[in-house]
């Protein structure tokens, strides 16, 4: 639903949407944006700086980094008496690929619930992202298919995988390509890599093949011969479900907080209020509620599941 | 706890059957005993905590977890082991402790459920996720990670360079944790003896035969033929004074036909279908169900529908391995052994002459369609007895199947090689104006047939429930079906027994199909 003033708070297809009057956002979601809905998906666009106060009449905005994908940002909204957080998608686990999660102290907090349930307890991902070369040492001649989002998760699996010493060429799934160019000429070294394209089968032998989710199960998958399929994904936990979606090395990498770091955060900013969205609320209220802390749950319009 | 863990992990998300067995081969090579026979034992079904539950588990999380919170994940998760698992908080201890399987076993077992749920909950404490869904599976049992017993024999096969046959002889003779079997496979000691009585022996079975390729090659001087009786298949073990019946899937059913153990004697092991009836005058299988899934049946039930069986082979004599020995042959000695041993509750299972297959397809059709028999078994006279299904020896002749005219109506994805493939096929059949689902079919088509159902399937997509799709309503599919029973489980109140599809009739309308009610009607009659 286009509206007249948009504030986004990062690039995501269900944060960020193309038809807006006016876009505020970092400079990097003004990017990402424009990379994937075009230069003219907005009329006209304000780039604003991490911690730089931006006064609209009688209050201020500012934006904080969210730690969720590259430019993602928390938006404090402030008068004299008030303090209001919004954290859009976020997580406090550390993270190469973007700029590092900051904790912000507020009267009122409208926190993500993505991951609110307490099952969910993500594994540290430089132990996840092991498993794929684990597996490449035990059969070096299978093409390993990693699927994870264009925007974000992609970056984050490279960056893990460069981070843990893995140098030799990574390739991305045409939609992948865009995306990963705008991050590094951002800086972040994503190291070798090479569209899928127009290669033969041989190529990918013994090579890890970035592509979406949904490309796992679709056609485009065929011209691999016996890949092993891999899912970077905070559901992965659920074994039975990720076994459902035919993963094979299953890699809980999540670029949400967990019940753990949604609960510490909300201890730690000090609110008084909680409205918990996007996901599964009833869990977060309830525990808000049993630390005597006022929660609610809010509901938005135009929010899918993301997987 | 962490190799088995790992292990489980391993098995349940490698899709291939043939990964899954080296996964098995390599742990069976790197782990000692009696660990890797109590993992074994554990995949298999056949190791499990008998006191240990679910409920021991919600006990003991309600003790250590917020039960609210503990509620919504389950609902969420839909696995007890997983969300305990899961849902465990995790501590900086993870990890750092190693626990054999022996170690465990010994731990817990022989305990007060007070001092089973301290030592859990002290594990629980020092594993990872992973672990404690192990330590969980462990305890209650019921794995659902797609590996069968028969994989797991497979992999011990291969692992001890035996042929499958030499475990599958022993297999029901042996217990956990197998310390004999692997001193066997590892060539440090003979093959584990087991006393004939003390076991069920596996069954051989028989192939479908394919009438256009078989009876070209098939010498019918060869071959013995005999009724398909519309029974059980069972086993009966005798050792005089101990005497068992076991299903064809080696359940120990003596305690629902105690009729039939009470008249029978001698030493021997046999294979039958097993009937009830009077005289040897086999009734519908309708009448069996009665007697089935029912211990200690009254006299009353006994005397109204008793029960005896149509002996197909001897196995074993006097404590005498026969299964070598050419089917011939043991139909001399099965025919031997009934003269010394009679019984009002024994019959043999007559063979049939015939000249050539003409002659034995008459007595098929005269039959199936006159005294309502399942078919005619054809068995190679020199055939050993075999355990499983080995292609070659042993053919079943089923009736011929009927067909219906369906509409494709859900597709959804299939498995391992088939997960980029619309494979899994719902069809079902007008009711007024609506189609209603009579069945599910997901093979009877060629790989190309199946490239053209998958593309038809992408184009013709209306709605999708996660991997299902919903099509439009315009492709034929000719179903053939071995029987059609009423059904209270199914919308349309009718339910095929093994429906696949005959034919993709690209060329048919969907109009001229055939209707819910003229498919009752026909049925009906036919019943």
């Amino acid at each position: 639903m286009p509206v007249e003033n948009a504030i986004i708070t990062h690039g995501h297809a269900d944060h960020a949407r193309a038809g807006h009057q006016n876009v505020l956002a970092t400079q990097n979601t003004i990017d990402i944006m424009k990379i994937r809905y075009g230069h003219k998906c907005a009329n006209s666009f304000q780039p604003l700086e991490y911690h730089k106060p931006l006064k609209v009449k009688d209050i201020t905005i500012t934006f904080y980094p969210a730690g969720h994908i590259l430019g993602s940002a928390q938006i404090l909204i402030e008068n004299t008496h008030n303090r209001l957080l919004i954290t859009g998608d976020y997580k406090t686990s550390s993270d190469s690929s973007c700029q590092s999660f900051e904790l912000v102290e507020c009267d009122q907090l409208i926190t993500e619930a993505t991951f609110g349930l307490p099952v969910f307890q993500h594994p540290k991902p430089e132990n996840e992202i092991k498993k794929i070369i684990t597996a490449f040492e035990r059969s070096e001649k299978k093409t390993y298919i990693i699927g994870a989002y264009a925007l974000g998760k992609s970056q984050r699996v490279i960056k893990l995988l460069r981070d843990i010493g893995y140098n030799d060429t990574i390739f991305l799934h045409g939609s992948q390509v865009k995306i990963c160019d705008y991050y590094a000429s951002q800086g972040i070294d994503l190291g070798k890599l090479e569209p899928v394209s127009h290669k033969k089968n041989k190529d990918f032998e013994g090579k890890i093949v970035i592509a979406p989710p949904s490309a796992l199960k679709d056609k485009w998958s065929r011209r691999f011969s016996e890949p092993v399929i891999c899912y970077a994904s905070g559901w992965m936990s659920i074994k039975q479900r990720a076994k459902q979606s035919l993963v094979e090395i299953p890699l809980i990498i999540s670029d949400h907080c967990d019940w753990n770091e949604l609960t510490a955060t909300i201890k730690k900013c000090k609110t008084k209020t909680v409205w918990v969205t996007h996901g599964r609320e009833d869990a977060l209220v309830y525990w808000c509620r049993k630390q005597d802390i006022d929660a609610k749950p809010l509901y938005m319009q135009g929010r899918e599941e993301e997987q | 706890m962490k190799k088995f863990s790992l292990l489980l992990e391993k098995l349940l998300f490698t899709p291939s059957r043939n990964r899954k067995k080296s996964a098995l081969k390599e742990y069976i090579a790197n782990t000692p005993d009696p660990d890797r026979g109590y993992a074994l034992a554990a995949i298999t079904g056949d190791f499990k905590m008998k006191n240990i539950t679910a409920s021991f588990y919600h006990e003991l999380i309600k003790e250590h977890v917020d039960y609210e919170l503990f509620k919504m994940s389950y609902d969420y998760v839909g696995d007890l082991a997983e969300t305990i698992s899961l849902i465990w908080p995790n501590t900086s201890k993870n990890n750092l402790y190693e626990l054999s399987l022996r170690k465990f076993i010994e731990l817990i077992s022989k305990k007060s459920k007070p001092e089973q749920k301290e030592i859990i909950f002290d594990l629980m404490n020092k594993s990872d996720a992973n672990e404690r869904w192990s330590i969980i599976k462990l305890t209650t049992g019921g794995f659902r990670i797609g590996v069968s017993a028969k994989l797991v024999k497979l992999a011990l096969a291969e692992y001890g360079n035996k042929s499958i046959e030499d475990i599958e002889r022993i297999w029901h003779g042996l217990s956990y944790p197998y310390v004999d079997l692997f001193a066997w496979l590892e060539n440090k000691s003979p093959k584990p003896k087991i006393k004939f009585s003390d076991m069920f022996h596996p069954m051989m079975l028989a192939n479908p035969i394919n009438e256009e390729k078989d009876f070209t090659n098939l010498k019918p001087s060869e071959f013995f033929a005999e009724l398909k009786w519309d029974g059980i298949r069972v086993q009966l073990v005798l050792d005089n004074e101990n005497k068992k019946i076991y299903s064809r899937t080696g359940d120990d059913i003596s305690k629902s036909f105690p009729d039939i153990l009470f008249n029978v004697s001698g030493n021997a092991v046999l294979d039958g279908e097993l009937l009830v009836g009077n005289n040897f005058k086999a009734l519908p299988f309708n009448s069996l169900q009665k007697r089935l899934n029912r211990q200690n049946p009254q006299k009353k039930i006994i005397g109204e529908i008793p029960a005896f069986v149509k002996l197909y082979d001897i196995i074993f004599e006097d404590g005498k391995d026969l299964r070598d020995l050419p089917l011939s042959s043991r139909r001399q000695h099965l025919s031997n052994w009934l003269k010394l041993n009679p019984s009002n509750r024994l019959d043999i299972s007559q063979i049939i002459e015939f000249k050539d297959w003409n002659e034995l397809r008459q007595i098929k059709i005269e039959t199936t369609e006159k005294f309502n028999q399942e078919g005619i078994m054809l068995k190679s006279k020199n055939s050993l007895y075999l355990s499983g299904r080995p292609r070659g020896p042993w053919f079943k002749w089923k009736k011929n199947p009927l067909f219906l005219d369906t509409i494709l109506m859900y597709a959804q994805r299939g498995h391992g090689k088939r997960s980029s493939y619309y494979s899994d096929f719902t069809f079902g059949v007008w009711n007024n104006d609506n189609v209603v689902p009579i069945g599910k079919a997901y093979f009877g088509f060629t790989e190309e047939e199946l490239k053209k159902l998958d593309n038809w399937v992408r184009k013709n997509t209306i709605k999708r429930f996660g991997p299902v799709r919903e099509v439009q309503k315009e492709l034929v599919l000719e179903i053939a079906f071995d029987s059609i029973n009423e059904s209270k489980r199914h919308k349309s109140g009718i339910a095929l027994r093994f429906p696949r599809i005959h034919r993709i009739r690209w060329d048919k309308p969907v109009n001229e199909t055939d209707n819910l009610k003229d498919i009752k009607k026909l049925f009906n009659f036919q019943f």
